[in-house]
């Protein structure tokens, strides 16, 4: 509608000839349309040698007529230079963010305009493989070709294993134990060495092992690390893993040092297992919230 | 006594973040090859091949020698995969001139590889299974305590780390097959990078890295090079990773793989004997710690040798002239590399790292918890 305020007078007009106008393609265009049409990319050679890709009717580095020898190129090439449109337009090729590009097709001498779906600009760049998605139905228009799309380079595979795991004699008799608020371990019969977590031989003598011991749940931070990498099995960063030495042990073992800013962990530290309550309490490690100071006196390494 | 055993050619992939232009087969070809090539020899001129990588999980590819076999011209003869984690390539190499050194084979094709792009090493060294409480994440955090614990002992101080992170890329700038290039690479360029795991920063770290590293391993009878690397002595040793005493900073099983290879090498004094060495230091920190478990220096004094600069590419002892692992890690082949390297310094083709004259050089890996360990000696006499 017209406005009434003569200040912002104004009204749309739009001129369309009704039908669209047409264009006579000649025997040049024509040709490579029509190729087109039969899922072709052709190009037409010039008298010096050179393949147009699109083809024209004349030469045009000479202005002679080309000759009448056309050349099936592609399907696929090379990106030569690109643009990104990050915002389609109507009446853009594609509803989605694409790059214009400069392709030259295989076997072509000059390089063809046309959209390449990529999915994401950090997928273009000069020298990118590409090739045609035709539509199914095609009319003989340069949008028979959908969209450029690059080569296939990489797949995804879907590779999945499930286990069923137990957690076998030795763990378990030691989760039992997690599970009631005590550190079971062992003494080999050999070196005499106590081991925690429980196990049922001993890695240096090779020798079954048969002493169960209960330990202390307090120890000795002997070295650790400030993860500066968010980890899920920690409540935040910087998170601290320490090899505590629990008491009358001669093993460490790993586990999160907690009640403490990070950077006031030491070696030497002693530490005391922070448990859960014991109405929260499973056959499990998360039994143990972490290690926290006893304010005891740092041990001499 | 055994059957001496020579290198006869070595070929590397530029070792790159991601590469996405060849499949894992072509990765491990174009490595192969190339040592091919190095020795003037074709597919049908080995006897048999020996393939090593870190775990499966690494690729998701279960059992790759099954699949790399025909990618490796292995058809009709013999192969086999080797596994010892991170110390694999050296592992492969060992293995690979034990079936020379046992009058087995006169030709064998050793390969190693890594394409790290397929997934996420940390995320693969970090499946935590039920019921374990396991807090390390990744290498870097199994590593750090160690480190920290190598610092407490020796009293180095805090920029030891940060000198060889400088001194190992300033090589890489050398070797056109280096993954890291890092330009006009400073001290204050590695103290401004972000503490991962303290003390560990970023460029305290090794990349992660898509490669491969092949050699043809040859009989004295068999030979195609007028300068081939000799290998001098091999030695293996591993410890469990949980064992009460065990010294996780200066590992017994590191200390007898140097004193076993150095026996068989007739090497007393490693730091005087020895002209080049190219060993596994993911983490900065290593250099020094390595430098003491492999006996060149007396234990807490690794890091003065760091320090001053002994171990550059000028110095007396050069450690890692290709820029080592911290300048490109594919990690099933790092130790591969680290036993190419060698041999390549003491055939004198070493390129724009080679160090002068070099004669006789220590070819080093390490792996898991640091109880894999995988040396060789090689030289440019025959033994």
């Amino acid at each position: 509608m017209p406005s009434s305020d003569p200040t912002t007078l104004r009204a749309r007009h739009a001129l369309e000839f009704p039908g669209g106008y047409t264009r006579t393609t000649g025997p040049v265009i024509g040709r490579f349309l029509t190729e087109l049409r039969d899922g072709r990319v052709v190009g037409v050679r010039t008298a010096a040698g050179r393949t147009l890709v699109p083809p024209l009717e004349y030469d045009p580095d000479t202005g002679d007529a080309v000759t009448e020898e056309f050349v099936e190129v592609g399907p696929a090439g090379t990106v030569e230079s690109w643009a990104w449109v990050n915002t389609p337009r109507k009446g853009h090729p594609l509803d989605r963010p694409f790059a214009w590009a400069l392709i030259r097709l295989d076997g072509a001498d000059t390089a063809l305009v046309h959209a390449v779906d990529a999915g994401d600009v950090k997928a273009m760049r000069p020298g990118l493989r590409v090739r045609p998605r035709w539509r199914a139905e095609r009319t003989g228009h340069i949008t028979d070709i959908e969209s450029f799309v690059p080569e296939v380079t990489r797949i995804v595979s879907e590779v999945r294993v499930e286990y069923s795991l137990r957690p076998g004699l030795a763990l378990t008799r030691f989760l039992q134990g997690v599970a009631e608020g005590v550190f079971i371990g062992c003494r080999c019969g050999g070196c005499h060495k106590v081991y925690v977590p429980y196990r049922l031989s001993c890695p240096e003598c090779g020798v079954s092992i048969t002493e169960e011991v209960a330990v202390p749940d307090t120890g000795t931070v002997t070295t650790f690390a400030i993860n500066n990498l968010p980890d899920p099995r920690a409540p935040e960063v910087p998170f601290v893993s320490a090899y505590i030495q629990l008491d009358g042990t001669d093993i460490p073992m790993i586990a999160l040092v907690g009640g403490i800013a990070a950077h006031e962990v030491r070696q030497g530290m002693r530490v005391r297992a922070v448990w859960v309550p014991e109405e929260e309490r499973t056959m499990s490690m998360s039994n143990i919230k972490w290690f926290a100071p006893t304010g005891e006196p740092d041990v001499e390494l | 006594m055994s059957n001496p055993c020579a290198v006869i050619g070595v070929g590397q992939t530029r070792y790159t973040t991601k590469r996405r232009d060849v499949s894992i087969a072509g990765l491990v070809r174009e490595a192969a090859l190339r040592a091919l090539q190095d020795a003037g020899l074709t597919w049908q001129d080995i006897d048999a091949v020996v393939i090593g990588k870190a775990p499966d999980l690494f690729e998701g590819v279960m059992m790759p020698e099954a699949y790399l076999a025909d990618a490796l011209g292995a058809a009709g003869k013999p192969m086999m995969r080797v596994h010892t984690a991170g110390s694999v390539g050296g592992s492969t190499a060992l293995v690979g001139a034990s079936l020379i050194q046992g009058g087995v084979h006169d030709r064998v094709l050793v390969v190693a590889f890594e394409k790290q792009s397929e997934s996420n090493a940390t995320w693969a060294l970090s499946t935590h299974q039920p019921f374990s409480a396991s807090l390390v994440v990744g290498a870097g955090g199994y590593f750090a305590p160690h480190i920290r614990e190598y610092i407490r002992r020796s009293g180095a101080p805090e920029h030891i780390g940060h000198l060889v992170a400088v001194k190992d890329r300033q090589n890489a700038l050398k070797n056109p097959y280096a993954h890291l290039r890092i330009p006009g690479i400073n001290l204050k360029m590695v103290e401004s990078t972000p503490m991962l795991w303290e003390p560990i920063r970023y460029l305290d770290t090794c990349p992660s890295s898509d490669g491969a590293c092949a050699m043809v391993l040859s009989s004295a009878g068999k030979l195609t090079d007028s300068t081939p690397a000799w290998v001098l002595g091999t030695a293996m040793r591993s410890e469990p990773i949980f064992r009460a005493g065990r010294d996780t900073v200066n590992p017994q099983g590191g200390k007898d793989c140097a004193a076993d290879v150095y026996r068989q090498a007739g090497i007393t004094d490693p730091r005087r004997e020895i002209d080049v060495a190219e060993v596994y230091v993911p983490f900065s920190w290593y250099e020094p710690m390595w430098l003491e478990n492999l006996g060149f220096a007396t234990e807490g004094e690794g890091w003065k040798l760091t320090e001053s600069g002994a171990t550059a590419l000028d110095g007396d002892i050069p450690w890692n002239a290709s820029g080592g692992v911290l300048s490109s890690n594919p990690i099933g082949a790092s130790g591969l590399i680290r036993f190419a390297e060698a041999a390549l310094q003491v055939r004198g083709m070493a390129g724009e790292h080679q160090v002068d004259g070099a004669r006789r050089a220590l070819g080093h890996a390490y792996g898991g918890g640091a109880q894999f360990f995988a040396m060789w000696m090689v030289g440019s006499d025959r033994p």
